[in-house]
């Protein structure tokens, strides 16, 4: 290994790779701050580029680089407007938007930068370790596992299920799962419920509705009640404390366990083939909100630092993490892998488990390039942050029309198509109303996300098994069917609890 | 009857519907070879109905315990108090979106968006034309250089009779 990492370290450390690597995450975080053009989209477009380079090294160096900058540039999107672009960043508008609007952008910006460079940077370490043993035990996950792998990712609802909400977070999971049985099929290529019209045949677009759910409505919200901009005390305040990227000591005690545990659980949840950055997210999300003590999970989705610092951290760990199976199996787990696959094929790499004997310099080079890339991208955001934060003193009148611009240009960019728009504006109405109505959105767009993969994974378990056999044929499934059950009622039981103790008290007993 | 109620009652009736096509009208179409399988495409969407009836009728009969009502803050949104916000601006906004995906094809991507940027200002209450117009040209050249000219994503720029 020691030898592999001497072959690695000297062509990455090489200057024109070293440029590479800085090259794609400049490109990589501008691009992936425009809502709508998600990892993947930006790392179709820089294949030719990467292939032109002839190098295969210099190639994954690059594409590396973009993938990592683009997860960072979708959650400043996500932290500073609500709109996250990719699935994986949805988790971190929860808390960081309400901490931007607190005026905290630089702080939530500087959190989000630091949280993502240790789950990178961890999840290299472990990709080194355990890469070769990983890649057999992903191998033992089956369907079942994935149904149940995908309903522990469901149970990141209950974090936003105040008292007497959960009925309505279930409510929202059931519709968002519903309309991902909008298109054709798991199992036939049928159109399930397209009312024959022939755009709603491949189904809703993940951008349009995540754009309808979060951004479109805040949009609004802005725009009827100017105080919700002004949150945060004076403008004066304001400017003064949006720019300002630092956590104290305290804050920083704090996140460092949550940083550690998700970098770790992300990174295995990433080497799963199909599960990703995205259930990654979620689940790092629920897991740090029920480990978390009273006070601090009421803080949680009004601008919690934990809350913030734990998605950021397992989506990164987890991109490094999907790697695992590409580089050890040629198997990609998730669609960006699959892009980085086929530029390798183009450039002649085979990957597979002699990439390593026969290709070492590849193999190493790309995993000491994802150190350079994550410590680049954080030299390269730190100083920038205050910069990106002023995008908030934007005066009103124009930032909302923009916010407003990127919002249908994200769903526009993708498709090419404008009924896309009048769909997210007929969505975005219908959000407006929810939300108005106290109903939470995120597990709308958490259903929506997982409801396809939920429903694969499913079939392929019922067909495998004839029946709802696998549930308890396989133990793990059971297990993991069971932690999900866990996740779900823990909060309400111990908010029970803690209702009964303080009615306890109050009766004098 | 609250609002969140009548949305619940809005979703029992949705669900009632989609669980209306996933029982009766889906599986008439299934190919014969399909029918013995023990899952067919119609098993999901019937779960989720069912689950949605169910849910649906707890929120709406209002079976779950609720918590303790806080008094909202100026930031909340409250529907209660519409009449206190600027709806018409938000309604002003939501037509001109519309009116932007519609004018998006036959005015072209720069002409449409450098309207739909100073319009969106003007609802707002912007009158600094001078300023306005030119910022929202520049911003749109800007982005359809990037994304047509370097990411190479087709932006039909021109109406459709300089095309």
């Amino acid at each position: 290994m020691l030898e592999g990492l001497m072959i690695g370290l000297q062509t990455a450390i090489n200057p024109f790779n070293l440029g590479m690597v800085v090259f794609g995450c400049i490109i990589g975080t501008f691009i992936g701050m425009l809502p709508g053009l998600g990892p993947m989209s930006i790392i179709a477009i820089m294949i030719p580029i990467a292939i032109t380079l002839g190098d295969p090294t210099a190639a994954l160096i690059l594409l590396a680089g973009v993938y990592y900058g683009a997860i960072f540039g979708g959650s400043t999107s996500s932290i500073l407007l609500n709109a996250p672009g990719v699935a994986g960043t949805v988790a971190t508008s929860f808390d960081g938007y309400p901490m931007a609007r607190k005026g905290q952008a630089g702080k939530a910006l500087t959190i989000a930068a630091v949280s993502s460079f240790m789950g990178g940077t961890i999840g290299a370490v472990l990709l080194m370790v355990f890469a070769p043993m990983l890649s057999s035990v992903a191998l033992l996950f089956h369907s079942a596992e994935y149904f149940a792998l995908m309903v522990v990712g469901l149970s990141a609802i209950a974090a936003f299920a105040g008292t007497g909400q959960v009925g309505k977070a279930v409510m929202m999971t059931l519709l968002g799962l519903m309309m991902a049985t909008v298109g054709e099929g798991a199992l036939a290529a049928m159109p399930r419920f397209t009312a024959g019209i022939l755009d709603l045949q491949s189904g809703f677009s993940f951008i349009t509705l995540a754009m309808a759910m979060f951004a479109l409505p805040e949009a609004m919200f802005l725009v009827m009640n100017p105080a919700r901009s002004a949150q945060g005390g004076s403008d004066e305040d304001k400017s003064g404390t949006i720019n300002n990227m630092r956590f104290s000591r305290a804050e920083g005690r704090a996140i460092a366990p949550v940083i550690g545990r998700q970098s770790v659980q992300g990174f295995f949840i990433g080497v799963l083939p199909g599960a990703g950055a995205t259930i990654a997210s979620f689940l790092g999300y629920a897991v740090e909100r029920n480990l978390a003590t009273k006070e601090e999970q009421a803080e949680f989705g009004k601008g919690s630092i934990k809350g913030l610092a734990a998605p950021e951290t397992a989506n990164n760990a987890a991109c490094t993490g999907s790697f695992v199976p590409l580089l050890t199996l040629g198997i990609p787990g998730s669609g960006t892998t699959a892009i980085l696959l086929g530029a390798l094929l183009a450039l002649n790499v085979t990957p597979g488990p002699r990439l390593m004997v026969d290709e070492p310099q590849v193999f190493w080079a790309v995993i000491i390039s994802m150190y350079i890339g994550n410590l680049v991208l954080l030299v390269l955001n730190l100083p920038l942050i205050p910069y990106i934060a002023k995008v908030l003193s934007i005066p009103r009148n124009y930032l909302i029309p923009f916010i407003l611009f990127f919002t249908l240009m994200g769903a526009y960019i993708g498709q090419n198509n404008s009924t896309e728009l009048l769909i997210l504006v007929g969505f975005g109405v219908i959000a407006t109303i929810l939300r108005f109505a106290d109903y939470p959105l995120a597990p709308l767009l958490i259903g929506f996300i997982l409801g396809t993969m939920l429903e694969d994974n499913f079939s392929r378990s019922m067909q495998l098994y004839q029946g709802l056999g696998f549930i308890l044929e396989r133990p793990m499934t059971l297990g993991l069917l069971v932690l999900a059950a866990f996740l779900v009622v823990l909060p309400t039981y111990r908010a029970a609890r803690a209702r009964n103790r303080a009615k306890g008290v109050a009766d004098g007993d | 009857m609250a609002l969140d109620r009548w949305i619940a009652l809005i979703f029992v009736a949705m669900c009632c519907v989609y669980g209306y096509a996933a029982f009766f009208t889906m599986d008439q179409l299934l190919p014969p070879f399909m029918q013995r399988n023990p899952v067919w495409p119609s098993t999901f969407p019937k779960i989720l109905a069912v689950a949605g009836v169910i849910c649906g009728m707890v929120v709406l009969l209002g079976l779950e315990k609720q918590g303790d009502d806080k008094e909202p803050s100026a930031t909340d949104i409250n529907y209660r108090r519409l009449q206190d916000y600027n709806t018409e601006q938000a309604i002003g906004l939501l037509i001109l979106m519309v009116a932007y995906a519609l004018a998006l094809r036959p005015l072209g991507f720069v002409g449409s968006t450098i309207l739909f940027l100073s319009a969106g200002g003007f609802i707002l209450g912007e009158r600094k034309f001078h300023i306005m117009i030119p910022v929202a040209a520049l911003a749109t050249f800007i982005i359809w250089y990037l994304v047509q000219e370097v990411l190479g994503i087709f932006l039909r720029p021109w109406p459709f009779f300089l095309a």
